[in-house]
């Protein structure tokens, strides 16, 4: 070949440009997802126009114009227009917060709910030292907490009555919880077995329970109860609010965890008999570990669902926190403050509710191992 | 199980009841059924004996006598005169009323925030998040209180409300008005062609399918149903001298009257049932459409099938598999989640029997009763509906 | 399976401590627990509410108190249990509570068919109505088609609906469970009309920002005698509850109060107040009390009227003229039996 004249030969490769603008950064990924159709427009615009008119009319209304500090919803009125008026959260956020309890013992309460946290450790943290031993410590945590809530053996006792706010919630809610678990495995072990009178009982048992409204029972609890126990016997009215809850939830834990029992491949159940394993080893050993890992975002909706149905108990006169708002608008001075009311309430079981469904997300995401 | 080494000898010995697998089953189930039966003996043995003890005694006579109370919202003839038994009625029927409206509404803003929240358009996928976040997470009877608390506060009066829609709709605080039908004459002639060419239509379409798929042919199915819904209703309609009206509701006295009526409380309890639920129906949705593998559709394409068919012939049926059962677990939910009502005073089955009744007439067992009966065996209705189902679309095999 | 022991242990500790002697009379439980369990309303201003401290207050609120002063000489050992108007009659018929003390009527079914015992009228009181100024009606026979704010399981209810029955005439019901809630749905338009007990209206007018707005319509439509009341079959109870009540009359009608009780009690001359106060006789033995119980009710809660001037007079927001509460001896209904 002889030499021919070119104009120009790259020796090396030249730098990459980059690609047009508008289809990167902020512009292209604008124009990617939120416009990248007529319809997909219209949406956005759409949504831009509700965030629009709600945010900074809410972002006033309960920061800007707020009231923290008045006596009555008429100074609250004097000072602002259409702010909030959380004076009357900040008069009675105790309350809410302990019901009646005597003021002096809140620390009694506060121990307790700060104990949860410490026995819920070992529970939580996998990676733990001397897990197992911390776990049977956890175990002594009900009755810990109710020896400081209620009182006796030394502390001075407090009655149910005086109990309310979110302390019941937390009340029935965690001890709905963590009762619940353990007879809902039962049951759901029951169910799956095929002993004939042992799974019909537990039939009978989950489907009358999960036929009926959870209100129904607490009216049973309320109202009938009694005439069920023996004459002179007398639970007190949480703790039958808590039996109910309890059985209630403990029903639709079984069905979750049977849900888990019944996608784990047949072949499980086959290895652990083949292994020799009886029955109850099988199931501690190789079935439930891994019917539990299935079933955990079930369980955990299940314990959300317990703790906001804990509302409920209202309408059988006690004073949870949405059971508190009526005595508080009886109040002459707070006659018609139910939006600050509400929306703070809402806003405590938001957190809650909220926390325990991210960690099961959590887990859901840890535990995916690529199982099946 | 565990095969003996041992020869099976037939000398029985106490302790094979419990160390023998053979014998063990029975053990512990006998003790199961002694132990039920006991619990259950002994409740009804106590109850028996509180009763007594109160002097009261066990019969449902009471549901014969006058209620004397009013109902505001009522599907039946009702009136303060009418018995208890009817109340209750009345009660069951309002119940099932907003759990039907409440299933149909959650079902369609379900299905709809559910697609938004898979969509790739960020805000409105964020959007959507929020809403089922905020919803879920707050319990529904603080929903249905605060939803009725707007409703009586932004609406307005009776007498400040005007029509919009033509005179089709008022919207006040004490509810919303719609026109309703007045009958008079042959209105059940209309009513029975109605129903008929209903019937027809079905008939007409699975005759044209099946010709379709004989001969290849296909036939404006559309229009023609369309032709048979209305025709020959209209044609008997203006034969039989117009017989059915519509009644505008107008204002008179104190109230609207005429019409048809839903109460503040059927409608809070209605709305707040829908928002909350169809944040589940969301999840459920979303849930449904992503647990199908792309490779399905991407399968349907290599197939040479169109985008609408690949989703309505492979998408769609694989997807309802998963979604329909915990979707009717939910509209479960909605039904009993409708007991709430009784915050708000809409008199369902738990505000008539199990409340104003219950509490007029002192009858907590046999009412209770009666009210767990009448939840039970709607539930049960529903989650026979939904093993049908499960049984007919399981997937074999495996 | 070590997680199955904790319910069982927890549930079999908690039936334990909560096991109550079986057969012993209601004063002797009460002596034991060391607490009197009353029920009152959730919120009746006036009547009974909770103040910021979360102390019970108001004239129902008050005869709890005094009967616990009496039995167990401590106005302050009382457990309130708040019950609507729905779940008042089961919290008592379920031996939840003691004495049941929230504007309750007297009737015939609740005394014969639920199968309580009242023991005596605090408050005579009658059905009314109260409507918006604005809505130019003053006449209870102008309400044809109105919707009505009705307080479900109460005596009102059946009242209303008798009362229009017979007037021929219409109305639109509107169910809630509590005052409260009914004067939200009433400030709010959501119904023409509130009615309840007269007091009760009174009440809640007072608690309006403009009371002067609304009125309360002249026809009473029904007699509601309102009293405290117990189970059926512990006479002895009953009657500690009824002469509680009556005590507190007397001591109106002889002008004992809580501030000079005691002067009385060692100076009187008057037989009956020397009887009443325990300074004569062994009355109270016969109930198994003390003799100076009602003394020592009265020094806690004051007289009937005392008690009614501080939670409901003239001096309060409910402001409610005596009327036919007044003594006696001032020309009212308020009339004891003799202490004798």
């Amino acid at each position: 070949m002889s030499e021919t004249n070119f104009a120009f030969v790259a020796t090396s490769e030249k730098p990459q440009l980059p690609p047009p603008q508008g289809t990167t950064g902020a512009v292209g990924w604008v124009r990617e997802n939120l416009f990248s159709s007529p319809l997909n427009t219209i949406l956005t615009l759409l949504s831009l126009f509700v965030v629009y008119s709600t945010i900074p009319g809410v972002v006033n209304w309960a920061f800007v114009n707020s009231v923290w500090n008045a006596n009555s919803l008429d100074e609250c009125r004097a000072l602002t227009e259409n702010g909030a008026c959380w004076a009357v959260i900040r008069e009675r956020y105790h309350q809410f917060l302990f019901g009646f309890y005597p003021s002096e013992l809140y620390w009694r309460p506060l121990l307790a709910f700060g104990l949860l946290f410490v026995a819920l450790v070992p529970a939580l943290w996998d990676g733990m030292p001397k897990r197992s031993v911390a776990l049977i410590g956890s175990m002594a945590y009900p009755f810990v907490a109710f020896w400081l809530i209620w009182g006796g053996l030394g502390l001075e006792p407090v009655s149910s009555t005086k109990l309310g706010g979110l302390l019941l919630t937390m009340i029935i809610g965690v001890s709905g919880i963590s009762f619940s678990l353990p007879i809902g495995i039962v049951l759901a072990l029951s169910r799956s077995s095929n002993l004939p009178i042992v799974k019909s009982l537990a039939v009978i048992f989950i489907e009358f329970i999960r036929g009926v409204p959870l209100i129904t029972l607490l009216f049973v609890a309320h109202v009938l109860l009694n005439y069920f126990l023996p004459k002179g016997v007398n639970f007190d009215i949480v703790l039958r609010v808590v039996i109910m809850v309890t059985l209630f939830a403990s029903a639709y834990m079984a069905e979750v965890i049977r849900g888990g029992l019944a996608a784990l491949p047949k072949g499980q159940y086959e290895a652990a008999d083949a292994l020799g394993l009886g029955y109850w080893q099988s199931m501690r050993l190789i079935i439930l570990p891994q019917a539990m890992k299935i079933s955990i975002p079930g369980i955990v909706n299940t314990f959300i669902g317990l703790f906001k149905d804990t509302t409920l108990v209202l309408i059988i006169g006690l004073m949870d926190p949405l059971g508190l708002v009526a005595p508080t608008l009886a109040d002459q001075r707070w006659n018609g403050i139910y939006v600050e009311l509400y929306a703070f309430i809402a806003f405590m079981f938001f957190i809650f509710c909220f926390a325990m469904s991210r960690y099961s997300m959590y887990l859901e995401r840890k535990l995916h191992t690529g199982h099946r | 199980m565990s095969t003996s080494t041992v020869p099976a000898d037939n000398s029985f010995q106490l302790s094979q009841l419990w160390r023998d697998a053979r014998y063990r089953s029975y053990t512990i189930q006998i003790i199961a059924l002694i132990l039920a039966l006991s619990v259950v003996m002994m409740l009804i043995s106590n109850a028996v004996e509180n009763l007594e003890a109160l002097g009261k005694d066990f019969n449902f006579g009471f549901l014969f006598e006058p209620a004397g109370y009013g109902i505001d919202q009522v599907l039946v003839e009702y009136t303060a005169s009418s018995e208890h038994w009817k109340a209750a009625l009345v009660g069951l029927l309002n119940t099932l009323l907003v759990a039907f409206l409440a299933c149909l509404a959650a079902t369609v803003i379900g299905v709809f925030v559910g697609v938004l929240r898979l969509s790739n358009n960020w805000v409105v996928s964020r959007l959507m998040a929020v809403y089922i976040e905020g919803v879920r997470n707050v319990p529904l009877l603080l929903q249905i209180l605060a939803w009725y608390a707007i409703f009586i506060h932004v609406f307005p009066k009776p007498k400040q409300a005007e029509p919009i829609l033509g005179g089709a709709l008022v919207a006040t605080n004490r509810g919303f008005y719609i026109p309703g039908f007045t009958y008079e004459g042959a209105y059940l002639a209309v009513v029975a062609v109605f129903l008929a060419s209903i019937a027809g239509i079905f008939i007409f379409r699975s005759w044209a399918k099946k010709r379709q798929e004989d001969t290849g042919q296909i036939l404006p199915v559309g229009l023609y149903s369309l032709g048979l819904l209305i025709v020959p209703t209209a044609l008997v309609y203006f034969i039989a001298g117009m017989p059915i009206g519509l009644e505008f509701p107008t204002l008179k006295g104190f109230n609207y009257v005429g019409g048809t009526k839903a109460g503040t409380p059927l409608i809070a309890l209605w709305f707040a049932l829908s928002i909350y639920s169809a944040a589940f129906v969301a999840e459920i949705v979303r849930a449904g459409i992503m647990a199908i593998s792309k490779g399905q559709s991407e399968a349907a394409y290599a197939l040479g099938l169109r985008p609408q068919r690949t989703m309505s012939l492979v998408v769609l049926p694989q997807s309802l598999r998963i979604i329909i059962p915990p979707m009717i677990s939910n509209y479960l939910n909605i039904t009993k989640n409708s007991s709430l009502a009784i915050a708000v005073g809409y008199m369902d089955l738990t505000g008539t029997l199990g409340g104003i009744t219950l509490n007029q007439t002192g009858r907590e067992m046999e009412c209770m009763l009666l009210l767990m009966a009448t939840y039970l065996v709607i539930s049960l209705s529903i989650s026979g509906v939904m093993n049908y189902y499960n049984e007919s679309v399981k997937l074999k095999g495996r | 399976m070590k997680k199955m022991i904790l319910p069982v242990a927890l549930g079999a500790a908690f039936a334990a401590t909560s096991l109550s002697a079986a057969t012993a009379g209601t004063l002797e439980d009460v002596q034991e627990r060391g607490t009197l369990r009353c029920a009152v309303s959730t919120g009746l201003a006036g009547f009974s509410y909770t103040d910021e401290n979360g102390k019970w207050q108001g004239f129902d609120v008050d005869y709890c108190r005094a009967v616990a002063a009496a039995v167990l000489g401590d106005a302050d050992a009382v457990e309130f249990s708040p019950t609507t108007g729905k779940t008042r009659f089961t919290a008592l018929a379920s031996g939840e509570v003691d004495i049941l003390s929230r504007n309750t009527t007297w009737t015939y079914s609740r005394d014969a068919d639920l199968k309580f015992t009242f023991l005596g009228v605090n408050y005579y009181d009658g059905q009314g109505f109260m409507v918006k100024k604005s809505l130019g009606v003053t006449s209870a026979k102008e309400l044809d088609g109105a919707t009505v704010c009705i307080q479900t399981g109460t005596t009102t209810e059946l009242n209303l609906s008798d009362y229009f029955t017979a007037q021929g005439m219409s109305y639109e019901p509107l169910s809630i469970e509590t005052n409260t809630e009914g004067r939200a749905n009433y400030l709010a338009d959501a119904c023409d009309v509130y009615t309840t007990d007269a007091s009760g209206l009174a009440a809640s007018r007072a608690t309006f920002e403009n009371a002067a707005d609304h009125i309360i319509l002249p026809e009473i439509i029904s007699k509601e005698p309102l009293g405290p009341l117990v189970r059926h079959g512990d006479d002895q109870w009953a009657d500690i509850g009824r002469w509680v009540l009556n005590a507190m009359k007397i001591a109106e009608e002889k002008g004992i109060t809580a501030a000079n009780a005691d002067d009385m009690a060692a100076t009187s001359q008057d037989p009956e107040v020397k009887r009443l106060l325990g300074a004569s006789g062994e009355m109270g033995a016969a109930i198994g009390l003390d003799n100076n119980f009602a003394l020592v009710a009265i020094k806690a809660v004051g007289n009937y009227g005392e008690s009614f001037e501080r939670h409901l007079g003239t001096q309060t927001k409910v402001n409610l003229a005596r009327g036919l509460n007044a003594s006696w001896t001032e020309g009212g209904l308020q009339y004891a039996p003799p202490f004798r």
